[in-house]
């Protein structure tokens, strides 16, 4: 007999955030249990098994996106549970908070259009031995929305050799046959990179949407195994 | 007195809104305009004190949020 599956998730929630339902949807359709909503003042955060910093505008965008959301109160706790190996995933204006407070290197710049893109974009996933990956084969290539201004990666060279030695680049932006070009990259992202893995590999930050396309009636289901990989892994 | 801080893209970081404002300043005929660099300027009041230590108090809120140093380079004036 299994055991009951007793993995606990929390969306961190800051004014602003606006992608934060939509996430903890597909939290509870794939393990089965809604997350904890945790609001971005307070300093306590439950012991989770997952922590989803969500998409959005937290803060309106003042100052540089994501800056004032990675020093809110809570973030302290995020960084502290992430130093304990709980996975940490952060989407869109997530991935700009983990940028700021320092848990993913690098920083996600004005897009190079200077527009903001919204639209489907195919991605090749470039590792699947993470908790997060581990449902994708690796160099497949999904296709799942972006929907951001400030979505263009940019970090020194020697951090950027460090990353690609040690492999923590996620996903990239690229063609439908997987082949990376500069008409793919929809913000002018640095090596097309599309998402960054922590040096651990337990904290991942990626600009597309997984959730706006993980289920069928949303059009396609190409963001659910990022979420039912979670799911197996904190069940496990 | 008075913090005046300056904020912009480190040398060698590409800005495109920098890029566009240049464009639109050729388009309205300002010739021998060889580059533009976007940046912030923040001012912030504070209680008179020391003008050293209030520089080395903003030069800490610097670091910690009001540039990205990654990308950022700041400069700290203190007007006493």
């Amino acid at each position: 007999m299994s055991r009951p599956n007793r993995a606990s998730t929390a969306v961190i929630v800051f004014p602003g955030s606006n992608c934060d339902r939509d996430v903890a949807v597909s939290l509870e359709a794939a393990t089965g249990h809604a997350p904890h909503m945790v609001w971005h003042a307070g300093r306590e955060l439950p012991d989770v098994d997952l922590i989803v910093v969500p998409g959005g505008f937290s803060y309106g965008d003042y100052l540089r996106s994501g800056a004032m959301a990675a020093n809110s109160p809570i973030m302290r706790e995020v960084i502290a549970q992430a130093g304990r190996g709980v996975p940490v995933l952060g989407i869109c204006n997530g991935f700009q908070v983990l940028t700021e407070c320092g848990l993913l290197p690098g920083v996600l710049m004005r897009n190079a259009s200077l527009k903001f893109v919204c639209r489907d974009v195919d991605l090749r996933v470039e590792r699947t031995d993470t908790v997060f990956t581990r449902d994708y084969a690796e160099g497949q290539v999904i296709r799942i929305p972006v929907a951001h201004h400030d979505g263009n990666y940019f970090t020194d060279p020697d951090t950027l050799k460090a990353l690609e030695d040690n492999r923590q680049v996620a996903i990239r932006y690229c063609a439908p046959d997987g082949s990376l070009d500069g008409a793919s990259n929809p913000n002018g992202s640095l090596a097309n990179i599309a998402g960054v893995f922590n040096a651990a590999g337990n904290v991942l930050g990626m600009m597309p949407h997984p959730e706006r396309l993980a289920d069928p009636l949303l059009g396609g289901t190409d963001g659910a195994p990022m979420f039912t990989a979670l799911a197996e892994a904190i069940a496990a | 007195m008075k913090a005046r801080v300056h904020i912009t893209l480190k040398n060698g970081v590409l800005d495109p809104q920098g890029k566009a404002i240049h464009h639109a300043l050729e388009g309205l005929g300002f010739d021998g305009v060889d580059d533009v660099r976007q940046g912030k300027y923040i001012e912030i009041a504070l209680a008179d004190g020391d003008a050293a230590a209030a520089k080395a108090r903003v030069s800490e809120m610097c670091e910690k949020l009001l540039a990205n140093t990654v990308i950022e380079d700041y400069s700290v004036e203190i007007d006493g």
